[in-house]
């Protein structure tokens, strides 16, 4: 969409052009070098400070670290697609009771802070007498909040569908549980994945906040090695690597989705949502993906 | 109630630095996520590559790692010294403004495409026709996802708690130092989170239906 904002340039906006791209890159390129040699000036590219790199211990509690991150996102993202399916059921359920009772409970999860909900779970739940560990409070932290997100884009999917592919169901002698998992959900499925997908890479990003329950994840152990006088206090170099592990496993999670919107733009069999709340929801999130927001922040 | 009561001295004062904390990188990330919508969709081809390239693995990294990287990194590095509550503010509105960049180019995306076609036959220039015919309305369109997203941005101002500011995610710490209940503090705080996200909620429906643009 882009050139309909502007007309095909003609030669003397080009020239102009190259020479705002000239600034532009020159201005970046300074930004960049100038945090490189700030970085560099204050000792962090010393080879001492990457050496832990090349220690097998290191190397193999890097990975664990990577696995405990992975295992959260594994956990947290089955139970809140489970969670998100049982409770956008209760939300277009006929009963009002039903109804009600899952929309306090997918309004109120999605109004707290993700942070809060852990800390609740981890040092809420043993005053109460139960015992948890890091990895519970943030699985069931991450469960519950991303459910509820996921709860309303799956309500959104159903929503979006044109009211004829109900009826006809119905109009068959379906009953409501069938029209409900044989004919809707597929479709709505089907036109939601790629926010579904945003959605899970929230949730990976989100597991970073087990760092503050004490979860060993991969930030947590970044911070570990950060501190390390043996290595110099490496924090810098540290942050870099836990960075770059951690956009990569986004990058991959979100080229899944690109490629699954492709795909789906492609297909004929496709319906376009009818309904301004699902592409608001979608909007929201292919805007969000947000951190811990996951868009959707309020209000239905 | 007691541990409410107990330490309103606690409740007050970090609730409002959550406060501030958002309204501060709010405008914050508003000026400057629209400011990377409008290099997103300009006619340089270069500068459409820097905000796709800072969108990108911004949206892609942790909050928690950018606060760790600007509490604990960045001070080592001797270029300005900042306070938490700064670093804050900085980690908060670096990473919305990625978030806010995407929606105002999608609301962008919803301005027919009439508009800017008649805005150039009326000889305006690419400034022009972002600034005074399509960004107007494309903003009045995203008012929902934009609400949504400062929700997200107001949620996550708790991180900051874990990172010495004193704001609402701390006050766990305090609790637990004075000897009360843990578990009674934080649902408060919850409460506290659920009437912010009201009002902001209150704010997003009021303005749909008072800035909806007739089309």
């Amino acid at each position: 969409m882009n050139n309909v904002l502007f007309d095909v340039p003609g030669p003397k906006s080009r020239m102009r052009h190259r020479l705002y791209a000239v600034i532009g890159i020159v201005v970046v390129l300074a930004l960049i070098a100038f945090v490189v040699y700030s970085f560099y000036d204050s000792g962090q590219f010393t080879a001492q400070k990457w050496e832990w790199l090349q220690y097998a211990q290191v190397q193999s509690d890097l990975a664990n670290a990577v696995v405990a991150t992975l295992e959260a996102f594994a956990l947290g993202a089955v139970f809140a697609l489970i969670f998100g399916a049982v409770f956008a059921a209760g939300r277009l359920s006929d009963h009002a009771w039903v109804r009600g009772i899952s929309t306090a409970i997918v309004e109120f999860f999605r109004a707290i802070p993700l942070l809060i909900l852990m800390f609740l779970f981890y040092y809420g739940l043993p005053t109460l007498g139960f015992d948890t560990s890091p990895l519970f409070a943030v699985v069931l932290g991450l469960t519950l909040y991303n459910g509820s997100v996921l709860a309303e884009v799956f309500r959104a999917g159903v929503n979006s569908l044109p009211k004829g592919q109900a009826e006809a169901a119905y109009a068959l002698g379906m009953r409501k549980t069938q029209v409900m998992f044989t004919v809707l959900l597929p479709q709505a499925i089907r036109a939601m994945l790629p926010t579904i997908i945003s959605q899970l890479v929230v949730l990976l990003k989100d597991t970073a906040l087990g760092f503050l329950v004490t979860y060993p994840e991969l930030l947590y152990y970044a911070r570990y090695i950060g501190s390390q006088g043996a290595f110099g206090r490496p924090i810098v170099p540290s942050t870099i690597v836990a960075a770059a592990i951690y956009i990569v496993m986004c990058l991959l999670l979100t080229a899944l989705a690109t490629y699954l919107e492709r795909r789906n733009r492609r297909s004929k069999k496709h319906i376009e949502p009818t309904d301004r709340k699902a592409e608001q929801v979608m909007l929201g999130n292919a805007a969000g993906g947000q951190a811990f927001g996951g868009g959707l922040g309020g209000s239905s | 109630m007691d541990v409410l009561l107990n330490n309103l001295d606690l409740f007050g004062p970090f609730f409002l630095t959550t406060i501030e904390l958002f309204a501060l990188a709010a405008v914050g990330s508003l000026v400057f996520g629209t400011i990377l919508a409008m290099l997103r969709v300009s006619p340089v081809p270069v500068f459409r590559a820097i905000g796709t390239a800072y969108v990108t693995i911004v949206r892609n990294t942790p909050l928690t790692l950018v606060f760790a990287f600007f509490v604990f990194a960045y001070p080592l590095l001797n270029i300005v010294k900042v306070s938490y509550f700064t670093a804050a503010v900085v980690s908060l509105t670096v990473y919305t403004s990625a978030f806010i960049c995407e929606v105002v180019r999608s609301g962008i995306n919803t301005v027919p495409v009439g508009q800017a076609e008649a805005g150039r036959a009326l000889g305006l220039n690419f400034g022009q026709i972002l600034g005074q015919v399509v960004l107007p309305q494309a903003l009045r369109s995203v008012v929902p996802p934009m609400i949504s997203t400062l929700i997200a941005l107001l949620k996550n101002s708790t991180i900051a708690g874990g990172f010495s500011v004193s704001e609402a995610g701390a006050i766990r710490s305090y609790i637990s130092e004075r000897g009360d209940n843990q578990m009674v503090a934080l649902l408060w705080v919850a409460l506290g989170f659920i009437i912010l996200v009201s009002v902001l909620s209150f704010v997003q429906r009021s303005l749909e239906k008072r800035w909806s643009v007739a089309r």
